[in-house]
């Protein structure tokens, strides 16, 4: 006891002498930010208690009137509602499957190319559409998608198949998003696996080598086993988006005819809530996605925590 | 030697014209619209355009360029782009030093770090975002496009990790010169880290120059909107009524929207070499922990 004291008070004494006292200054630092957040991030964060309102603009927070769960009653019992909710969970769920399974066999493949310039020009070519926008990689998908586009030219000149309404038939659309999305994402998604790769023990390739284990004995004993902890760390953090279905995509592709087979939660709270005015229903909707996504998050990073000790900070 | 056998050359040479297939596709959509929006209008709408130009011809950029409505927005753009990531940059990094220092030095920074956490587990929302921007009034100015999104807490975490891994005797050194924390941050840290800042800059401006869901919403002015909200206005929802018939005439032409996205992506393409340099790096040690 006696010792410990004296030597965390000495601890103390040496911090002092390197100059560590000044928290102020340290608050003063993060202050900015802090505020900022608290404007922009905490004061909308109390704002979602319009969700048990009826939010009238002239009347405020304040004033409108309480009504309890009467939205979300409204909510569930709603047809469309219970549509859209599967219609987010399709989105979601598959392109997190894909988004994971692609990557992974396409950064096994990438890692078997001993090019290094091709290895890094294929790398070059499949990253870059992460960095568009979806503003303008759907400006590229209507074209191209369109009834005159060049896919469609190609489909009927080539294999006499009449026009496919890629963006307008509800299970095309459906097609469109998940492939597109994998489109845009697989190679900044390969990452990941590639820095997980490198990482690998060379020794256990020598080893198996001089075992006269074969590339694809090696493939599956030593590498996939080696990067099943990054997998898993990815894929049990990946299931904070099941309800994440990417509103900018969705939103820049879909149209009033194909609602019931591609409208998803944050379209929907647009739509209802910003267009049609009805914010504290909007917001209830909002609100649910919000509760739900924070407890599959938090489970999520417990589980990655405990099984693999992943942390963020 | 497994790269001697024959099986593995086999497939060593399948395998490489696979991905390399696999690569140039991803491109090939990019590739066709360029090639749309160099090309004369009416082989465009007649649709003889595949991979390359049929009657090259500048013409719709030239449009585009004498457009007076998309230079407006595209200076809008450069604007927020620039505004954005300098202020982000600077608060950013400022709370990420104060946040890398541990508990010992800075007692509040557990407390600091989840205040930021939690706004990152639990978005505010939509509709209560836009009634706070309705209320300080901050509709059609361009500070709506900025102050929202300035503290980036995946930014500052990033940043923090890379701060944490400065080694401490350079700060012990700064201070027993008797340099407080601005200056440790700014003569010791902010050089130090230069390429990271590099990064997450790349990585902000990107994130300003795409972003066009805020100016939708938040400029009721149309004169106002940013390039990609007025890109998303004329080319994906087609809304023409927002702009003046005349002033737009024919922007919604087929080589003129192809020659619109391009214009639009075109910065992220140039910086997109530079970005590859950086992000693999920044990605792996914002991942990787001491």
């Amino acid at each position: 006891m006696e010792a410990n004291t004296s030597k965390s008070a000495a601890r103390e004494l040496k911090d002092r002498k390197r100059g560590y006292k000044q928290p102020w200054t340290l608050h003063l630092m993060v202050l900015p930010a802090a505020l900022l957040v608290l404007i922009f991030s905490y004061v909308p964060m109390l704002g979602n208690v319009m969700a048990f309102q009826d939010y009238k603009a002239r009347l405020g927070f304040a004033h409108s009137p309480w009504v309890g769960f009467k939205h979300f009653h409204y909510m569930f019992t709603n047809d469309y509602f219970v549509k859209i909710i599967g219609n987010t969970l399709l989105f979601a769920c598959s392109k997190v499957v894909l988004n994971l399974v692609v990557p992974f066999l396409f950064a096994l493949l990438l890692n078997e190319v001993r090019k290094m310039g091709l290895k890094r020009s294929i790398q070059t070519f499949v990253y870059l559409p992460h960095f568009l926008s979806w503003v303008t990689l759907s400006g590229i998908l209507i074209d191209v998608l369109g009834q005159t586009g060049i896919v469609n030219q190609l489909l009927t000149s080539a294999f006499g198949i009449k026009p496919i309404f890629f963006l307008g038939d509800g299970t095309w659309f459906r097609v469109t998003i998940i492939v597109s999305d994998v489109w845009k994402e697989f190679g900044f998604n390969t990452i990941i696996f590639l820095a997980a790769l490198s990482g690998i023990n060379p020794a256990l390739y020598e080893a198996a080598e001089v075992d006269g284990a074969s590339r694809w004995k090696q493939t599956l004993n030593i590498t996939v086993p080696s990067l099943l902890p990054i997998l898993i760390v990815v894929a049990t953090l990946a299931m904070g988006n099941v309800l994440n279905a990417n509103f900018d995509q969705v939103f820049n592709l879909y149209s009033p005819m194909i609602y019931q087979q591609g409208d998803i939660i944050d379209t929907f709270v647009y739509r209802e809530g910003l267009l049609g005015g009805q914010f504290s229903f909007a917001t209830a909707v909002g609100f649910f996605k919000s509760v739900i996504s924070l407890v599959l998050i938090v489970f999520s990073y417990r589980l990655a925590y405990k099984y693999a000790g992943y942390r963020i900070f | 030697m497994y790269h001697k056998t024959l099986s593995y050359r086999v497939f060593s040479a399948f395998n490489n014209t696979v991905l390399l297939v696999i690569a140039i596709l991803c491109l090939l959509p990019m590739f066709h619209l360029l090639m749309v929006s160099l090309s004369s209008s009416a082989a465009a709408n007649a649709g003889l355009v595949t991979l390359w130009p049929k009657g090259l011809t500048f013409d719709a950029y030239e449009k585009t360029f004498r457009n007076a409505n998309f230079l407006k927005s595209l200076w809008i753009s450069i604007e927020r782009t620039v505004l954005g990531t300098a202020l982000g940059m600077l608060v950013n990094a400022i709370a990420a030093y104060a946040l890398s220092k541990d508990t010992r030095v800075f007692r509040a920074r557990n407390v600091y770090l989840w205040f930021f956490v939690v706004t990152m587990l639990f978005p505010g929302g939509l509709i209560p975002s836009y009634i706070l921007i309705l209320k300080l009034h901050l509709i059609n100015n361009l500070f709506a496009l900025i102050l929202p999104g300035l503290v980036a807490v995946y930014n500052i975490i990033l940043l923090l990790n890379f701060f944490r891994s400065v080694p401490k005797e350079l700060e012990e050194a700064a201070f027993i010169d008797g340099a407080g924390h601005v200056r440790t941050f700014w003569a010791v840290y902010l050089p130090i880290s230069l390429p990271s800042l590099a990064t997450v800059s790349l990585f902000t401006m990107v994130s300003h120059w795409n972003a066009y869901f805020d100016g939708l919403i938040y400029m009721k002015d149309a004169a106002k909107l940013p390039l990609a909200s007025f890109m998303q206005t004329i080319i994906v929802q087609a809304d023409m009524t927002k702009f003046d018939p005349a002033a737009i005439a024919g922007l919604s032409q087929r080589t003129l929207r192809a020659s619109q996205i391009f214009i639009g992506a075109l910065p992220i393409l140039i910086v997109y070499p530079f970005l590859q340099r950086y992000f693999v790096k920044g990605i792996v040690i914002g991942a990787v922990k001491e």
